[in-house]
């Protein structure tokens, strides 16, 4: 995925010249695409570091410089959100937008760049979208109910090694909506079913794993985000590998919800710790 | 300014017992009619609020980022302490504190110290409670490691990103809070000011980022934990937005600011790769458990590879000054140690303004012993990661490492109950001065955010609460609120309407070359004088040339760099004051003058005590003042490593 | 979704419709099977298959019964199929303008087209042989099944459209059956690459199966 070593020996020196064809919108408006060339990029910068070259060039012409969400720069907030030629996160596997070097790209060339496309995760401005739609399925049921200072002694619920490995695999979801961009549903499924396998595999979810279950799948639905046709784009731009096993589960576990409130006396899931 | 630390009487074990007992409480009907406003969603915010909305408070929670999930605690990687003993290798509470004491060289807050090592087992009890994947043993008991050199396993982990599954827990926390209606939060607004009334905190002025709206919020308590501000030397391995704005702009309203000099610098961070770099990326500490540290011995050697440099003539500095704890010599003596020989121009990497700075971390040995595979299963993820950044391959050629501003030890003053000296400005988190001392030792962090979030502030400011009365409330129209609106409204105007020359991160690149340079890992009284003139200097010249570009209507990114900025601006002459007047050597503040032989040397007479700065008013330097720290149970003695 | 909420609240949600989808096309799957095994009768002979085109109408009881479920599963499967497409294209909003595809294949990527193809093609299917009103040039076969194929595949446009039809539920199939384990979450990161190979080995049987027919009618191997 990187190139060879003895070529980054010279990274401080090589350097690239490119043109870039970025997404412009204002809140409320429409948005176009805007051209731009940028000198001079040395290969060992971070595509975010390119992005402020050319913000700084944009300054010193005195025009307004394109918004776009990062913070920890760092591959873990899950904040930076770019469309790279068409690939949410850029050309290489398993790496966040700030984690992508212009190593990864060729002298001359004509990089595309727009915001998450989908309807559920409208453009605040040019490269930023809003995301709550994220925060909402969560609030809605992505969490265990344990009021502070009501724990028990940590080690009174033995969890095995591959539990809590299964639950830590999916458990590393950044959040940052790659898996909605590249779906070409708009669905969300990936995102949601990572909480969903983190909490519904441990103990300490079950009291609340029918309810929960429930209403992630229906905050997810009224979002507006699109249903799973089982594309797999999602997996394939997700920059912590999560997999398709978690959608399959979230699936399972819908099932098997459904099938329970079906047989319940009151027809409702079990409302769990609340 | 009084600084009364509020330590309660009694023997240490007991002090938080008998406090806890004496707090006074709300009548659970009354408290939906208290409304507390908590700035920050990282693990001491989100955990503060998420618990006060629990008790049946009106909570009102803000953050920059567009999910409270993205607050910067998301990035730490190695651990969080406790002092379970699980591992039953002669840990406990008292243990822990004094670690922590002596890792914060005798500068920390005895009493304070002692409630942290005490909360941190409810810590975990709590966040297992949560569904925290923290890193388990087969037979399903919760795993420990040994972190930064400490002699016990008593940190939790889960995996490389502890940070993150500890922020999720508390995250969830306050979603489940936000779903329920309890909590509202307010992402993508920033905290610009602070708002007194008759002298007590009743309020914040915050900007909408996404509509530039200037808005001022009423309550009845004000709780900052809004993190570090490691920003201030620009590169650091903080995240983009951490900004020392919130606690500044309080700072400027009276609140007393601590030790402002105090900051950590992590040994094993990727190396400066150039001039447009924004961010440092930090590598675990654990690398230094495998991998050994060393330069070439003379500088002729630092262009050639690696592997052209035969065994002779490399020397493996930390293995050679402290044989006891060769490579895994605390972080600030063994970053200090990289320093000095880069600057003695045997650092290897790529030149970056005239330096080479970087040292190499080599695996080869340990590759030898253990097996590549060995190594990869230990380290894969962080060998991935670096040769993502810098497109090398560490299993062939050795790492280089840098140190890098990663932790900041100081912070606004508080008392043992974490109120600022601003009656209802409580502090938690890394924002106030924490429990650190003059250097924190690794995985004391978040177990700090967690103990001040869901463990002290909600019985402190509960006591708080029931002291001021139901009528505490004022009404956002009175003229406290519109006077300071006003100000925040003038200054957002006045940034986009000057027409200046210099973009914000010019004038941030050139405040962190010259903290960095001169407030670092080593400071001297010469350098640190300059360092406030050059600074007084960039300040005048940011307020004349500064060029804002962007709607105030509209996501404005350089109107918020701007502003952030201009506060580092005036922190940074403070912290450089700070450094300047601290006449002694400690922790991670090292004054070149007073060392014997490399080590640092305290002056426990003259310096035993917490500075705390006043501001006196728009471009005059801060007034200092001190609380003294006194030691009832530790004697004092000095670090060694050698 | 706002501006469809009101259909929203009396539909199943998404993982809802997906079930019965799956349900669904698992039953129209199953059908083909047989149906394909029940038609390569043809090659043991007129007797054969006029035979068991007999055996099939011999308890009409019976028969309505698999009819309905038939007909059910096609409504049940079309509906839902509708909505997911409709839905999914007002939530990808227009997509990126570089659209770049990682890994869905091709069958994925066309579902609902194959899927409407198919449907034209079972409409005229039954108007061809189940009710004879087209294709047969008005003659009458009466209970001679094994006639009405051979004439009514000797017409080469008839045949090829047959063919081409049966090469599209290949397509639809290849991702149909492994999207029903996916669906009915009984697949995971071992099985998925397992079961995405039987899936296209299914589609191709049944495709092969069914074209034998029209093909050795084409070639003259049957007459
Ligand atoms: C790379 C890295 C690795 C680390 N590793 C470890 C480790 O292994 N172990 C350990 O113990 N510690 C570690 N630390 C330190 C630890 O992560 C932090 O000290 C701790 O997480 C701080 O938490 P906090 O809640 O105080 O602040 P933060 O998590 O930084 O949260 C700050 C919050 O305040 C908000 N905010 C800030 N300013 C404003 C404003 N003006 N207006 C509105 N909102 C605002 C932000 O949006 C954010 O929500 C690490 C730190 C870093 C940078
Ligand atoms: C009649 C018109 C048809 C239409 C419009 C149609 C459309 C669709 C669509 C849109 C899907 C969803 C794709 C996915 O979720 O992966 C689908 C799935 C499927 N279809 Fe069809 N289809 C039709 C007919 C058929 C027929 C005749 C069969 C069987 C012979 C069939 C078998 C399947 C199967 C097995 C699936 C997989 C269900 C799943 O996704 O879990 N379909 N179809
Ligand atoms: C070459 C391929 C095919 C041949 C030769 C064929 C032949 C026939 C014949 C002879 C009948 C009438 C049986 C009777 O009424 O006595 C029939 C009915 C039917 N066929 Fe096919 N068929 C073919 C492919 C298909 C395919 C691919 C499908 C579905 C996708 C299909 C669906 C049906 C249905 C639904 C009926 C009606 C069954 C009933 O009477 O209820 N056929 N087919
Ligand atoms: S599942 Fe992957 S792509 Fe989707 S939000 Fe989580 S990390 Fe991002
Ligand atoms: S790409 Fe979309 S269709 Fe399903 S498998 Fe992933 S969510
Ligand atoms: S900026 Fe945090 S993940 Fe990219």
């Amino acid at each position: 995925m990187v190139k060879p070593s003895e070529q980054s020996s010279h990274d401080s020196e090589r350097t690239l010249a490119l043109r870039l064809r970025v997404w412009r919108q204002l809140r409320g408006g429409d948005g176009h695409f805007e051209e731009y060339s940028l000198a001079a990029v040395p290969v060992s910068a971070s595509f975010l570091e390119m992005m402020d070259m050319l913000n700084e060039q944009l300054i010193r012409e005195g025009k307004d410089t394109i918004a776009f969400d990062h913070d920890c720069r760092e591959g873990i907030c899950g904040m930076c959100s770019m469309t790279i030629n068409g690939m949410p996160h850029g050309p290489i596997p398993g790496v966040t937008t700030c984690q992508l070097h212009m190593r990864n790209f060729r002298d001359g060339e004509t990089i595309t760049v727009e915001p998450w496309r989908a309807r559920a995760f409208p453009v605040l401005k040019d490269l930023a979208v809003n995301r709550s739609a994220f925060d909402k399925v969560i609030q809605a049921g992505g969490f265990i109910t344990v009021r502070t200072g009501s724990a028990t002694e940590a080690n009174n619920t033995l969890i095995p090694k591959p539990i809590a490995d299964e639950a830590m695999d999916a458990a590393e979801c950044i959040g940052c909506g790659a898996c909605v961009a590249s779906c070409k549903n708009g669905s969300a499924m990936l995102f949601v079913g990572a909480k969903i396998n983190h909490l519904n595999i441990l103990p300490q979810g079950q009291p609340e794993r029918e309810r929960r279950t429930l209403a992630m799948v229906k905050t997810m639905d009224d979002a507006g985000f699109g249903n799973c046709t089982n594309y797999g784009e999602c997996q394939a731009h997700c920059p912590k590998g999560i997999t398709l096993d978690v959608i399959a589960k979230l699936n399972r576990d819908y099932l098997r919800a459904r099938v329970k409130e079906f047989f319940s006396s009151t027809g409702k899931a079990r409302k769990g710790g609340e | 300014m009084k600084l009364d630390s509020k330590i309660p009487a009694g023997p240490l074990a007991d002090k938080w017992n008998n406090h806890k007992a004496k707090m006074r409480l709300v009548n659970p009907a009354n408290r939906r009619k208290y409304h507390i406003i908590v700035v920050g969603s990282g693990l001491a915010g989100s955990a503060a609020a998420a618990s006060f909305a629990e008790m049946g408070y009106e909570v009102s929670c803000f953050c920059y980022q567009d999910s409270p999930r993205r607050a910067h605690s998301i990035a730490a990687q190695g651990g969080i302490n406790a002092a379970k003993n699980y591992q039953n290798d002669g840990d406990s509470v008292r243990r822990l504190f004094l670690d922590t004491i002596k890792g914060g060289d005798y500068r920390a807050r005895e009493a304070n110290v002692y409630r942290l090592a005490q909360v941190s087992t409810s810590i975990i009890d709590q966040c297992v409670a949560q569904g925290v994947p923290f890193a388990r043993e087969y037979g399903g008991l919760l795993a420990n490691r040994s972190f930064g050199g400490a002699q016990v396993s008593r940190t939790f982990y889960a995996r490389g990103q502890t940070g993150q599954q500890l922020l999720l827990g508390a995250y969830s926390a306050l979603s489940r809070q936000i779903g329920a209606g309890t909590v509202k939060m307010y992402t993508r607004h920033e905290m610009l000011d602070l708002v007194l009334v008759e002298g007590q905190a009743k309020g914040i002025v915050t900007r909408d980022l996404v509509t530039g709206e200037i808005k001022a919020w009423a309550s009845d308590v004000v709780v900052l934990c809004t993190g570090g501000y490691g920003n201030v030397f620009y590169l650091s391995t903080n995240a983009q937005g951490c900004n020392v704005t919130a606690t500044f702009r309080a700072h400027r309203r009276g609140a007393g600011f601590a030790n402002p000099c105090y900051s950590q610098i992590h040994p094993t961070c990727i190396p400066v790769h150039g001039e447009d770099q924004s961010k440092l990326t930090l590598m675990s500490e654990s690398l230094r458990n495998d991998g050994r540290v060393w330069v070439p011995k003379n500088s002729a050697d630092c262009t050639k590879p690696a592997s052209e440099i035969p065994e002779e003539a490399r020397d493996y500095f930390l293995e050679r000054k402290y044989p006891s704890y060769g490579n895994l010599a605390p972080r600030d003596i063994a970053s200090r140690a990289a320093k000095e020989v880069c600057d003695e121009g045997r650092g290897v990497g790529q030149v970056v303004d005239g330096k080479r700075l970087g040292v190499y971390l080599d695996f080869s040995a340990a590759i030898k012993r253990l097996g590549e595979s060995a190594i990869r299963e230990r380290y894969g993820n962080l060998f991935d990661m670096y040769e993502n950044i810098t497109g090398e391959n560490a299993y062939r050629q050795p790492m280089r490492i840098f140190p890098a501003v990663h932790y900041t030890m100081g912070g606004l003053w508080v008392d043992y109950n974490l109120q600022s000296n601003i009656p209802g400005l409580f502090v938690g988190g890394e924002a106030n001065f924490s429990d650190h001392g003059a250097n924190r030792l690794g995985a004391s962090a978040l177990m700090q955010g967690l103990a001040d979030g869901y463990f002290v502030l909600p019985y402190t400011v509960t006591d708080y609460l029931a002291g001021v009365g139901l009528s505490g409330r004022p009404s956002v129209d009175r003229p406290e609120f519109k006077a300071v609106v006003k100000e925040v409204e003038e200054r957002t105007h006045w940034f986009l309407n000057n027409k200046g020359t210099r973009s914000a991160r010019s004038y941030h690149k050139e405040l962190g070359k010259i903290v960095w340079e001169k407030c670092g890992m080593t400071r001297d009284k010469a350098g640190l004088e300059g360092a406030i003139r050059d600074l007084q200097a960039l300040r005048d010249d940011f307020w004349k040339n500064i060029k804002v570009v962007g709607a105030g209507n509209q996501l404005a990114p350089e109107l918020e760099r701007a502003g952030r900025v201009a506060d580092f601006l005036d922190f940074g002459i403070m912290m450089c004051l700070d450094a300047l007047t601290r006449e002694e050597s400690c922790g991670g503040h090292f004054r070149t003058e007073y060392q014997d032989a490399g080590e640092a040397k305290r002056n426990d007479e003259a310096f035993a005590h917490a500075a705390v700065w006043k501001f006196m008013g728009e471009g005059k330097l801060p007034e200092r003042h001190t609380e003294p720290l006194t030691y009832e149970e530790v004697q004092f003695t000095t670090r060694s490593y050698k | 979704m706002s501006d469809s909420s009101c259909c929203k609240n009396c539909q199943p949600a998404s993982i809802g419709k997906k079930i019965i989808m799956a349900l669904s096309g698992l039953v129209l799957a199953g059908f083909v099977f047989g149906h394909m095994i029940g038609n390569l009768t043809v090659f043991k002979g007129a007797a054969a298959i006029n035979e068991y085109a007999e055996w099939l109408h011999a308890n009409p009881g019976l028969l309505w019964v698999a009819r309905s479920v038939l007909i059910v599963s096609v409504i049940a499967h079309i509906w839902s199929g509708v909505l997911l497409t409709i839905e999914n294209r007002i939530a990808r909003a227009g997509g990126p303008a570089v659209e770049v595809t990682r890994r869905a294949s091709l069958s994925s990527r066309t579902m609902p087209y194959s899927g409407v193809i198919i449907l034209a093609f079972i409409i005229f299917h039954l108007l061809h042989f189940t009710f004879r009103k087209i294709a047969l040039g008005g003659q009458e076969f009466g209970p001679d099944v094994y006639k009405m194929i051979i004439a009514g595949f000797s017409q080469p446009a008839v045949a090829i459209f047959y063919i081409a039809s049966m090469i599209l539920l290949c397509l639809h199939l290849s991702h149909g059956i492994s999207s029903v384990f996916q669906t009915l979450g009984l697949r995971n990161e071992r099985w998925r690459g397992r079961l995405d190979v039987l899936a296209i080995i299914y589609g191709w049987v049944i495709a092969l199966g069914f074209i034998s027919i029209p093909l050795a009618v084409l070639l003259g191997q049957l007459k």
